[in-house]
C-alpha cells in the first residue's frame, strides 16, 4: 500500500484543521528552517529532490528557484497558481480543501528560500469556497505566528494575500497570471528576462502551481532521498495527485506515487470502468492532452515517460472515454472550449481553433467531406506557430484523435453523421428522449 | 451598503494593494454586487477608484466571464459544459432548465430571479453533471434534483450573491 503524503490529513467531509495539521507535523519545517536551515539549504533540497512543476510543464523547480536573483533586488514575490481550469481537473481544489494549512507553509518556505515578502494565492471564481477557506486559515495562521510580521520570532516577515480571478483558462499560465495580477488585460507575454527576474511589478517572482509548493513542507522534513524514492518509477520524483472522471466507477482524486501506471490509476484507484462500459480512450492530463487509445494503458504516469512516448502529461488529471461515447463529439466539445477561451492575441490560435471547431461539427452533424480531415490536421500541425502555448494544448486532444481514432472519424463520413446513438443509462438520458420527442418534427 | 460605505470598503481594499489596478477585479466584484451587475456607471465608479480610464476597466470587465456587463437576475446558474459534464447529459440538463425557467441561454427570468448561462469546466468533475448558482457547486445533477434546488432559491430570502 503506498502513503498518502500530501493527502495525508484529508477527512470525507471538511478541511483539516491547524490543531490537526500540526499533529501531523505541519508548521515544524517551517520552524526548523527559519531556526537553523539557511534560504540555501532549502533551495538545495528542491533541487536534489527534482521536484518538477506539478501544473503542467515538468519544469525542474530547484532550477527555476536557483533562477531568482541572489542579489539584494527587493522586493520579491511568490505566486501560488490556483487557477486549475484544465476540463477533467480537480486536484488543486481538493489539496486546499483538504490541508490548506499544508499550502499556507508551502507557499512561505518558498518565500523564505528566495527571500520574498509577499506571496500571491490566485484562484479561479469558480472556487469562491476555496479563496474563503483560504482567507480564514491565512487568519488562523497569522495569530499562531506562523504568518505576518517576524515570524516565529525569526526576523522573516512574509504574508499571503488572496487574489480572486473572474475566470477564464489562460490566466493559469504564468505570464498572463503575472498580467491578471497586475490588473492588466491577461494576454501572456513572451521574450524579455524569465519571470524568475522580473516578473510580478517587475520584480523577482517564483510563481508555481499549488500542488508543488505543497510538496515543500514534506521536502524540508524529511529530505530530497526521501522525496524521491516515494516514486513509482526511475523517472519521477514524489507523489503525485492524479484526478479521474468520466466513465468509472470511483470518479475522484488519488494521491498515487508519481510514475503509477495508466492502469492502475484507472482500474485500481477509480475503481475501473462504470458497469456496463468497456474503455475506448482517455485524455492523461486533461483537455489539453492527447487522446490516448488501451495500448498507452501501462505507461507510467510521469513527465519523463510519457514524454519519451510522445505525449504529455499535462496535470495528470485522466478523463475517460467508453465505447460508446462518440470521441469525435468529445473533440468537437473541447475544441468549443478552448475557441472560448482563447485570449485572441494572436491569428492561429483565434481565427484556427473555431474554424477547426466548424470543421468537426460538420462531421458530427453528417455534412462532413473527407478533405476536412486534411484541413484539420494541416491547421492542427500549424498551431505550433501560435503565440504560447494554449494552442499546441488546445489541437493535442486533435491530432491523438486522428493518430489513434482515425477510424471513428472516417466513419463518421461514410455514415453520413455520428455512428453512436446507443443510449447511455440514466434519468438525463430519458428526459432527453421525452425533450426529443416533443420537438416540432421529432418522432413522437 | 450605502454608497459612502462602499466607496470607503473599496477605497480600504485599493490600499491594500501594491498598485490600485491589482484590485481591479475585486473593486469590479464588489461594485456587481451593489449594482446587480457592471453598469455603465458600476464601471465608471471603479475606473475613478482605481485610477483608470474607464476604457481600461472596460478591457478588463470584457476579457473575463464573471464579469457581467449586462443585467443578470439575482442567482446566475453556470450549466458546466466540460467536456466530463458533456459525456453525463449536460445538454439534458440545459434542456431540462431551459423549459422549468422559460428562457434561453444568457437570458433571465421575467421576475429577475434567475439567468442561465453556459460555464467552461468548473471543476467538479467527479460530481458530473454539475452546475453552480452564484459559485455555490450542485454536482450530481438529476432532474429531480434540479427542479428541487429551483424550488429552494424561490423560498429563499434575498442573499447578495457572492459574484453578483
Amino acid at each position: 500500500m503506498h502513503e498518502e503524503i500530501l493527502l495525508q490529513n484529508r477527512r470525507p467531509d471538511r478541511p483539516a484543521t491547524l490543531e490537526e495539521y500540526r499533529a501531523s507535523g505541519g508548521y515544524g519545517p517551517l520552524a526548523q528552517s527559519l531556526r537553523g536551515g539557511s534560504p540555501r539549504d532549502l533551495v538545495a533540497a528542491v533541487k536534489d529532490s527534482g521536484l518538477r512543476g506539478r501544473g503542467g510543464a515538468g519544469f525542474p523547480a530547484g532550477i527555476k528557484w536557483s533562477g531568482v536573483p541572489v542579489d539584494k533586488t527587493e522586493p520579491r514575490y511568490v505566486v501560488a497558481n490556483t487557477d486549475e481550469m484544465e476540463p477533467g481537473a480537480f486536484k488543486d481544489r481538493v489539496l486546499v480543501e483538504s490541508d490548506p494549512h499544508q499550502v499556507i507553509e508551502g507557499i512561505t518556505l518558498a518565500g523564505y528560500a528566495v527571500s520574498a515578502r509577499k506571496g500571491f494565492f490566485f484562484v479561479r471564481a469558480s472556487y469562491e469556497h476555496v479563496a474563503v477557506l483560504m482567507e480564514n486559515a491565512l487568519e488562523e495562521a497569522r495569530r499562531a505566528g506562523f504568518l505576518g510580521e517576524n515570524i516565529l520570532g525569526s526576523g522573516f516577515s512574509f504574508d499571503i494575500a488572496v487574489h480572486r480571478s473572474a475566470g477564464r483558462y489562460i490566466c493559469g499560465e504564468s505570464s498572463a497570471q503575472i498580467r491578471s495580477l497586475q490588473g492588466v488585460r491577461p494576454n501572456p507575454s513572451k521574450g524579455g528576462p524569465h519571470l524568475t527576474e522580473q516578473g510580478l511589478f517587475g520584480q523577482p517572482t517564483l510563481l508555481h502551481s499549488v500542488e508543488t509548493l505543497a510538496c515543500m513542507p514534506h521536502i524540508a522534513r524529511h529530505g530530497a532521498e526521501w522525496f524521491k524514492n516515494l516514486a513509482a518509477s526511475e523517472e519521477a520524483e514524489g507523489t503525485k495527485l492524479y484526478t479521474v472522471s468520466g466513465r468509472v466507477s470511483r470518479p475522484g482524486c488519488y494521491e498515487l506515487p508519481n510514475g503509477t501506471s495508466l492502469r492502475k490509476i484507472i482500474f485500481e484507484a477509480a475503481g475501473g470502468m462504470a458497469q456496463g462500459y468497456e474503455f475506448k480512450a482517455c485524455l492523461p492530463g486533461g483537455g489539453s492532452t492527447s487522446l490516448l487509445d488501451q495500448s498507452f494503458l501501462s505507461a507510467s504516469m510521469d513527465y519523463d515517460s510519457l514524454k519519451k512516448l510522445g505525449v504529455r502529461m499535462g496535470t495528470g488529471t485522466v478523463v475517460v472515454f467508453d465505447q460508446d461515447t462518440c470521441l469525435v463529439g468529445a473533440v468537437l466539445n473541447l475544441t468549443r472550449f478552448f475557441a472560448r477561451e482563447s485570449c485572441g492575441w494572436c491569428t492561429p490560435c483565434r481565427e484556427g481553433l473555431p474554424y477547426i471547431r466548424e470543421l468537426f461539427a460538420r462531421i458530427e452533424k453528417g455534412q462532413g467531406a473527407p478533405e476536412y480531415v486534411d484541413m484539420i490536421e494541416e491547421m492542427a500541425d500549424q498551431m505550433r506557430h501560435s503565440y504560447c502555448a494554449f494552442a499546441p494544448g488546445a489541437v493535442a486532444p486533435i491530432q491523438g484523435l486522428l493518430a489513434h481514432f482515425r477510424d471513428e472519424v472516417e466513419e463518421h463520413l461514410r455514415r453520413g453523421g455520428c455512428p453512436f446513438n446507443a443510449p447511455s443509462a440514466g434519468p438525463w438520458q430519458e428526459a432527453w428522449t421525452s425533450y426529443e420527442q416533443e420537438r416540432p418534427g421529432g418522432e413522437a | 451598503m450605502h454608497t459612502n460605505d462602499l466607496d470607503a470598503h473599496l477605497d480600504a481594499l485599493v490600499r491594500s494593494a501594491e498598485t490600485p489596478r491589482e484590485k481591479a477585479v475585486d473593486v469590479m466584484f464588489a461594485l456587481q454586487r451593489r449594482y446587480g451587475y457592471l453598469s455603465d456607471e458600476a464601471l465608471e465608479r471603479g475606473a475613478r477608484i482605481l485610477g483608470l480610464t474607464p476604457l481600461e476597466l472596460e478591457e478588463l470587465a470584457t476579457f473575463y466571464d464573471f464579469i457581467y456587463r449586462e443585467p443578470v437576475g439575482r442567482y446566475v446558474i453556470h450549466v458546466c459544459d466540460g467536456v466530463v459534464c458533456w459525456m453525463h447529459h449536460e445538454n439534458a440538463v440545459f434542456e431540462h432548465l431551459r423549459r422549468r425557467l422559460g428562457v434561453e441561454l444568457g437570458q433571465t427570468t421575467t421576475d429577475g430571479m434567475f439567468t442561465l448561462l453556459p460555464v467552461s469546466c468548473i471543476g467538479d468533475c467527479h460530481n458530473a453533471p454539475s452546475m453552480m448558482i452564484n459559485c455555490r457547486f450542485y454536482g450530481r445533477l438529476t432532474p429531480s434534483g434540479v427542479d428541487r434546488i429551483l424550488e429552494e432559491y424561490r423560498h429563499k430570502p434575498a442573499e447578495s450573491a457572492r459574484h453578483g
